[in-house]
């Protein structure tokens, strides 16, 4: 694994050309990402979340301000930044490990070592006996460990996931966040992850970045400073989450006419 | 105190044939084989009590008789290779042709624009519409038939595959673009399996219009094939010969079939939409 390296997000726009006029998804977004850090972000759908993530993907191109990884911009798609989307993605005619196997790049690792890295990686994300399975014989939750093991293999600097558990039943999103810290640990890579759901924010990230809408900008850093694994239910827990819920209502409040 | 049982007939005759539904009637091979089995009796009788003429309608006796003839002879399997190998020519011009031009349409843009208007005036005209001309350039040759199979089987499958390259999910293609795959690498591995299963559909309904293709050239313009066999039959007044002919048509298309459906079932068992799959999932 190379060395990680800070993420700079510097005067970062986005505007998309709409037949009605431009619509501003990103206006002015400036954030500094230390190397490992665990970054969440949460807001209301169409606040540029996942826009933001695809540019930092490179899948968009056309953007104002720097994105700069190290001291490298951000031209288009690398591999060392992983993506795992709210779908799984994967290629419904490779199997289980095929699918991972397609993550790699480097033509110059050999066969055999192929096979011990997505071994090593079925192994990482808990799929063992699954590896020979075609995704429709997976369940949701499988199908989102192949994903993540497939952006994981070629050791990436920064994985990006977009509301990756956002599509999975409440139970098994739980277990999937457990989960997803336990290969955060052994993995050690910038993580920037997409969520709607304010507990899942809180309960996997270092800092939870809350966002606004209309044009998309960043309102609040919140750090989380609790110990990992968090309880749910503590009172820091709460105190964040209720702090959250006000940068994102108060922002609202000019909408909602009256209060219960 | 026991009491005795009165069964009512209507209840003693919906118990006899509940017991007949599950056990004759729930097998599947029987719910299949029934209706063409009555079908054949029924002609056979009618056959018998003179109702239906030989020369109009022969018996289903009268035309295994004369299948068997056919057979021992060696003349209808004379018929059935020439036909054969008519259409494995033809179809492997027009689906090759079809599947080249289809994936270049299909993948290059600008190809795809080039050729939009073209293909779109072409398309319209039937196949059977290009036989006088072709006899006009070829005369009465084997090549004119392998033509009209060619341009047959050519449509279905080149519209099949320009559809499946082109219906990829982007979704895929932006997976691969993350991944740092090159343009061959994505072709390979990401727009061609993803489009296999409509090349496929392509290449079976192609597969389908060049047996009827054959046949109609046969027809009009041989002297050899099962085509012949048939309009021949016809001239000489033979209609149990002519009843052989057309239902080997019949035959061999379902072989065809089999034979595309087997090798689909083992190429594309990732595809969940696989017919069949439905086949076994339909609603009752």
């Amino acid at each position: 694994m190379g060395t990680l390296e800070t993420l700079f997000i510097e005067n970062l726009s986005k505007t998309y050309k709409a037949e009605n006029g431009d619509v501003h998804a990103l206006e002015n977004v400036n954030l500094t990402i230390k190397p490992g850090e665990f970054i969440t972000f949460v807001g209301a759908s169409g606040c540029g979340k996942s826009t933001l993530l695809r540019l930092i993907a490179g899948l968009e191109k056309e953007f104002l301000g720097d994105i700069k990884l190290g001291a490298n911009k951000i031209k288009g798609p690398s591999i060392n930044r992983g993506m795992v989307f709210q779908e799984a993605r994967l290629f419904p005619w490779l199997t289980a490990e095929e699918n991972i196997a397609f993550g790699f790049v480097d033509k110059n690792i050999s066969p055999e070592e192929k096979k011990k890295i997505v071994d090593e990686h079925i192994e990482l994300v808990n799929l063992n006996g699954f590896a020979k399975s075609y995704p429709h014989q997976l369940s949701g939750g499988m199908q989102q460990r192949v994903s993540i093991a497939r952006a994981l293999v070629n050791s990436p600097k920064i994985l990006l996931l977009d509301e990756p558990f956002g599509a999975l039943d409440a139970l098994t999103r739980l277990q999937m966040q457990q989960e997803f810290l336990r290969i955060w640990g052994k993995e050690k890579t910038t993580v920037l992850l997409v969520t709607h759901d304010v507990d899942e924010a809180i309960y996997l990230a270092d800092r939870v970045v809350v966002m606004s809408c209309r044009p998309g900008s960043i309102s609040k850093v919140i750090n989380v400073n609790e110990s990992r694994p968090r309880d749910r239910n503590s009172c820091a827990f709460a105190d964040i989450k209720r702090e959250i819920y006000k940068v994102i209502f108060k922002e609202e409040s000019h909408l909602i006419d009256y209060y219960i | 105190m026991s009491e005795i049982k009165f069964y009512h007939p209507k209840t003693v005759l919906q118990n006899i044939l509940a017991t007949a539904n599950k056990t004759i009637f729930n097998q599947l091979w029987l719910i299949k084989v029934l209706p063409p089995l009555i079908l054949i009796i029924a002609w056979e009788t009618a056959s018998r009590l003179g109702y239906l003429k030989p020369l109009i309608l022969p018996a289903p006796t009268a035309i295994l008789k004369a299948a068997y003839y056919l057979i021992e002879s060696g003349e209808l399997f004379h018929h059935i290779g020439i036909s054969l190998i008519r259409i494995l020519k033809g179809y492997a011009v027009g689906a090759g042709l079809a599947l080249v031009l289809g994936l270049l349409i299909g993948i290059f843009k600008r190809f795809d624009q080039a050729t939009t208007l073209l293909l779109e005036f072409l398309r319209p005209i039937p196949f059977f519409a290009w036989l006088p001309l072709i006899i006009l350039w070829l005369g009465i040759s084997e090549t004119t038939k392998t033509t009209i199979i060619a341009i047959a089987c050519f449509w279905p499958v080149l519209l099949n595959v320009i559809a499946g390259v082109k219906s990829v999910d982007k979704k895929y293609l932006e997976v691969a673009l993350i991944l740092e795959k090159n343009r061959y690498q994505t072709l390979t591995k990401v727009v061609l399996p993803s489009a296999l299963p409509s090349i496929f559909t392509g290449l079976r309904i192609g597969m389908g219009m060049a047996w009827g293709a054959v046949v109609a050239a046969e027809v009009i313009a041989s002297t050899s094939g099962i085509g012949f066999l048939l309009m021949y039959s016809r001239e000489m007044w033979q209609p149990d010969i002519t009843f052989v002919g057309t239902f080997t048509i019949g035959i061999i298309g379902l072989i065809i079939e089999s034979i595309f459906t087997f090798i689909e079932d083992h190429l594309i068992k990732w595809n969940k939409n696989n017919k069949s799959n439905n086949r076994k999932g339909r609603i009752k």
